[in-house]
């Protein structure tokens, strides 16, 4: 969630962020909504703290698009979660996205000439 | 977005339930593990989480189609508000009903006799071949309802090289499959051997004709019998393949059975049995397969597909000139010679088969879908008007809607969806009743002698005009109130509800027009209906110089009897005889042609040498004739006994004939005779008596010149022979002939119609217009009325103010009557002359079908005019009198 006082970004722009995200977690293995969200907190180092809850419909239109699957299972402390894993086509996905933000980053950070910290869009 | 999720969609939000509670269990107990109680983990967990409900209904909102949704519940929204007010819905949806179901019904035989391709594989090769007459007359005898070719003509076709794959030839004719006593007739194809290959016809059981079956002199092969006939006949029994049925008296094999969806080539009816055309000399015993001048097959063939028909056209013509010199018949004339080898031959497309239906009916059938169409509008106009007063009564709920910021559309759209789910529910309605309305117009076309079959079944053609009737109808009605409800300014519609003594002319003007069309339109259709009534009366009255009630023609067929060629006509007196002295029978005459059967006979009159124009019609009677049909004399004499074979040949003819040739109304004692061919006996015919002028082969006939010949100098008659038979009234006598005839012989078949049975079944087109464009003229006028009176009623509960003032300051009842009155006569006026302007300019598209009316018969217009103007006092009489009961005190005190 972007800190207040900074503009909000463009819905779609923050959308493919979260999915890109979402995306880039799957691909260490299959997991449930809760732990998603605290791995990308935690591989952020903390800076993109996601509302929790805003996981949900990022999940539900990556599956909706046939980019993850999901089903029932017991989570690592027994308990019954629904987990994702990344198809064949998320696969493809995230290389394509990820190529996309890389030059994205390289472009917006050659405009705003690098300053140390200043990456993640401050 | 998807259709599955869409509708799983409740499905969906249950697993997303779970699984949010699912986070949130793992969530507190993590935050339990970290050390928080219970309470506060729980709330720790709500808060990372988000709210659960907006989560679920973002989701929700993924897996909805918008508009789906909000149309859904307009839907719903419509339908509790119709269901509100049911009496204006059922109003509303009965008469579009109606509407829908007459309009469909008629379209539905349009469809079926005349935009339907056979069922057939590829019926759009087909193709019929025809003779190209240059407008010249065929010369020879006539018979089946497509009489196209001769027997001659199609064996040269069939042997000729013409680009046509397959070619096959067929006629229709009517079987007997009776043994004896009154006869069963059935329809009946002849068929040639290439028949049922060349349009992929499959057997429902056995075989079907093949080629093999069909040889010029064939021994006895099989027949074939259509579906609808095993059904009906046999009860669908599979073994009835191998059984033998008397076809005209000969016990003829059943080979096998057509499909189900094979009817024949004739749209509008069906066959029942079909058989080599070979069979027709062993079991006609005037066959025409040997007759060069019989006309009565009809040739057909494919086309390689994607030919056009001038192409097969082109390539039959090089043939004409040889296949017409090699058939010339030896009887014709020299004249009928040069016509004849004249002739040329063109394809015509048959993809849609031949029906005598189609020709009598399909004009007809397009004016009275105009009617039908006419009367939907009208209806339309009164259902506009009931909307357009339910949303005057929504205008401040409306204007209130707009004012707090709904949009426009959004208003507009629920009272669409009104009408539309009016409209739907009123179509899906009038397609069920188009059913039974099209089965009751073919039953009304449907006479004793003919059975129709009409395939009603709803294509998608139907389908489509019944759909576009409901988009119309509902735009006609529907969109006008609903677009006029969201123009209105709120600030006026607000005010407008506290005060209506002044009116915005604008909004009764919408009305206003509404009530003109209706007159205008409902005045059209009052002319049709009396022009067609008109004609039918004409037809009915019509002086056809004969008296038609009480005679029975019964035709009877001594073919079977095996009575010698020779002694023939004693027979046949003397059967006269036997029925001319049973009780009850007052007169007997035979007719060779029976008037207004629509038969004829005509033949080249030759005067002093001179060969003379128009053809007359010729008849051969018995003495009786025209004392049984009471036809005056006007100088000569009767048949006598006088007149056998080997006196001098007598005519008796009509003053017409007289006039036509002899510049005299009575010739008696002058000669004629008849142009004949080359090997025909020349005969001279004195005229002995003249006649008053009757009705020959039709109602709608003029009298023309007609030539009578006595039947007992008739040295060659035919086996079969029609009597006309006049009883006291007393005594059925079909009953005494048919047990006359047993007593002759007990193979003569019989059969019996009423003369005027006959000409009422001449009739049927006429009465069906008459009396479908009576009840829609009626219905039209009526909803005219209904309209008006709905206006006039509004513009007085409009004006109660302005009334109530004006009888305070003075004005007696009598003036506000006549205020009222005045005003809905400018509405009906304007009407009236915008519909006969109407009428005229349309009602000439009915020409072919009046008889002895003009399109727009001043007189009658002047008729359907008055007629409306009454109507419409009497429906504004109740909305004046209303206004002058108004009491000023009460109008004006409060309103």
């Amino acid at each position: 969630m972007p800190k207040r006082g900074t503009p909000a970004l463009h819905e779609d722009f923050l959308q493919g962020t979260l999915d890109v995200l979402i995306l880039r977690t799957l691909v260490l293995g299959p997991a449930h909504g809760h732990a998603i969200a605290y791995a990308i907190e935690r591989s952020s180092n903390d800076v993109l703290q996601v509302e929790h809850g805003s996981l949900y419909p990022a999940l539900h239109r990556l599956e909706d698009r046939g980019w993850i699957a999901s089903e029932w299972g017991a989570s690592e402390n027994n308990r019954r979660a629904r987990f994702y894993r990344l198809t064949p086509a998320g696969r493809r996905q995230l290389t394509h996205q990820t190529t996309r933000w890389e030059s994205l980053a390289r472009a917006v950070s050659r405009i705003l000439r690098p300053a140390p910290g200043a990456r993640g869009g401050r | 977005m998807s259709w599955r999720r869409f509708l799983r969609r409740a499905a969906w939000d249950a697993e997303r339930r779970r699984e949010l509670e699912s986070y949130l269990d793992q969530e507190i107990a993590d935050n339990i593990a970290r050390g928080l109680a219970p309470e506060a983990a729980r709330a720790a967990a709500y808060r990372k989480l988000g709210n659960p409900t907006r989560i679920r209904e973002e989701i929700y909102d993924m897996n909805t189609i918008d508009w789906l949704e909000s149309v859904w519940h307009d839907v719903r929204y419509a339908a509790r508000v119709l269901w509100r007010s049911r009496s204006f819905a059922a109003v509303a949806v009965l008469s579009l009903m109606l509407g829908v179901g007459a309009n469909t019904a008629i379209f539905q035989l349009i469809d079926a006799l005349r935009l339907r391709t056979l069922p057939v594989p590829h019926p759009e090769t087909l193709v019929e071949v025809r003779v190209d007459t240059h407008g010249q007359g065929r010369t020879g005898s006539f018979n089946g309802r497509n009489p196209r070719m001769t027997n001659q003509l199609w064996e040269r076709i069939r042997d000729e090289s013409h680009g046509l794959t397959s070619p096959f030839a067929w006629s229709t004719t009517q079987f007997d499959l009776a043994t004896g006593g009154e006869s069963r007739p059935v329809e009946g194809l002849w068929v040639s051997g290439g028949f049922f290959d060349a349009l992929d016809v499959r057997p429902a059981a056995g075989r079907l004709i093949a080629a093999a079956d069909d040889r010029r002199g064939c021994a006895p092969p099989g027949i074939v019998i259509s579906h609808r006939f095993w059904q009906r006949q046999f009860a669908g029994d599979p073994g009835v393949v191998g059984r033998s049925i008397t076809v005209d008296g000969a016990p003829l094999e059943i080979v096998g059975v057509t499909e189900p969806r094979f009817f024949g080539l004739e749209v509008g009816r069906s066959f029942d049995v079909a058989v080599p055309i070979c069979m027709e000399p062993r079991l006609r015993d005037r066959a025409l397969f040997d007759h060069a001048d019989a006309w009565w097959l009809s040739v057909m063939g494919r086309m390689p597909p994607g030919t056009p028909v001038v192409e097969a056209s082109a390539r039959l013509a090089p043939l004409a000139s040889r296949v017409f010199a090699t058939t010339l018949p030896s009887r014709y004339t020299a004249n009928d010679a040069k016509s004849y080898l004249a002739f040329g031959l063109i394809a015509a497309p048959a993809g849609s088969g031949v029906s005598d239906l189609r020709r009598d009916y399909a004009q007809p059938l397009w004016l009275l879908l105009a009617i039908a169409g006419a009367v939907l509008v009208i209806a339309c106009g009164n259902l506009a008007n009931l909307m357009l007063a339910r949303a005057s009564v929504r205008e401040r709920e409306i204007a209130v809607r707009l004012a707090i910021g709904a949009s426009r559309p959004r208003i507009f759209r629920p009272l669409l969806v009104e009408s539309l789910l009016l409209s739907a529910t009123g179509t899906l309605l009038g397609i069920w009743l188009a059913g039974l309305l099209s089965r009751a117009l073919v039953a009304l076309i449907d006479t004793p002698g003919t059975s129709y079959f009409v395939d009603l079944a709803l294509s998608w053609r139907v389908m489509a005009f019944a759909g576009g009737l409901a988009v119309l109808t509902c735009a006609l009605f529907g969109l006008a109130p609903a677009w006029r409800a969201t123009r209105t300014a709120p600030g006026a519609a607000i005010k407008a509800g506290t005060r209506s003594t002044t009116d915005d002319r604008q909004r009764v003007g919408v009305r206003r027009v509404l009530v003109v069309g209706q007159v205008a339109l409902s005045l059209v259709l009052v002319m049709a209906a009396l022009l067609f009534s008109g004609t039918l009366r004409n037809l009915v009255t019509a002086d056809a110089g004969m008296r038609t009630d009480g005679v029975l023609i019964a035709s009877f067929d001594m073919r079977r009897a095996g009575v010698p060629a020779d002694r023939l006509l004693d027979a046949q007196q003397a059967f006269i005889q036997r029925v001319a002295s049973l009780p009850g029978v007052t007169a007997v005459a035979s007719a060779a042609i029976v008037p207004m059967s629509g038969s004829g006979w005509n033949e080249t009159l030759v005067v002093d040498g001179e060969a003379k124009k128009p053809y007359p019609n010729i008849n051969s009677v018995g003495p009786r004739f025209f004392e049984l049909l009471q036809t005056p004399l006007v100088a000569g004499r009767m048949f006598d006994a006088r007149d056998t074979v080997g006196a001098p040949r007598v005519a008796i003819v009509n003053e017409a004939f007289g006039r036509a040739y002899f510049q005299t109304p009575a010739p008696v004692g002058r000669e004629f005779r008849f142009d004949t061919g080359p090997g025909e006996p020349i005969r001279s015919y004195r005229i002995v008596g003249v006649v008053k002028n009757t009705k020959y082969s039709g109602v709608r006939d003029e009298f023309g010149p007609l030539a009578y010949l006595p039947d007992t100098q008739d040295e060659r008659p035919g086996s079969a022979f029609t009597l006309l038979v006049r009883g006291d009234g007393r005594s059925a006598l079909a009953p005494a002939l048919t047990e006359a005839a047993r007593a002759t012989h007990p193979e003569i078949l019989v059969s019996y119609q009423t003369l005027d049975d006959q000409i009422h079944a001449s009739l049927v087109r006429e009465r069906l217009m008459a009396t479908l464009s009576g009840f829609f003229g009626g219905l039209a006028g009526l909803l005219a009325a209904v309209g008006l009176y709905g206006v006039m009623s509004y513009l007085v509960a409009r004006r109660r103010f302005e009334i109530g003032l004006r009888m305070a300051l003075g004005a007696n009842r009598l003036r506000v009557v006549w205020m009222v009155l005045r005003e809905s006569a400018w509405l009906v006026g304007i009407g009236l002359v915008a519909g006969i302007g109407l009428a005229v300019a349309t009602t000439r598209w009915s020409q072919a079908l009046l008889f002895e009316l003009r399109p727009a018969e001043p007189g009658l217009l002047a008729v359907a005019a008055a007629g409306l103007a009454a109507v419409a006092l009497a429906a504004s009489l109740l909305p004046a009198r209303r206004a002058s009961r108004v009491d000023p005190t009460r109008a004006l005190r409060n309103d």
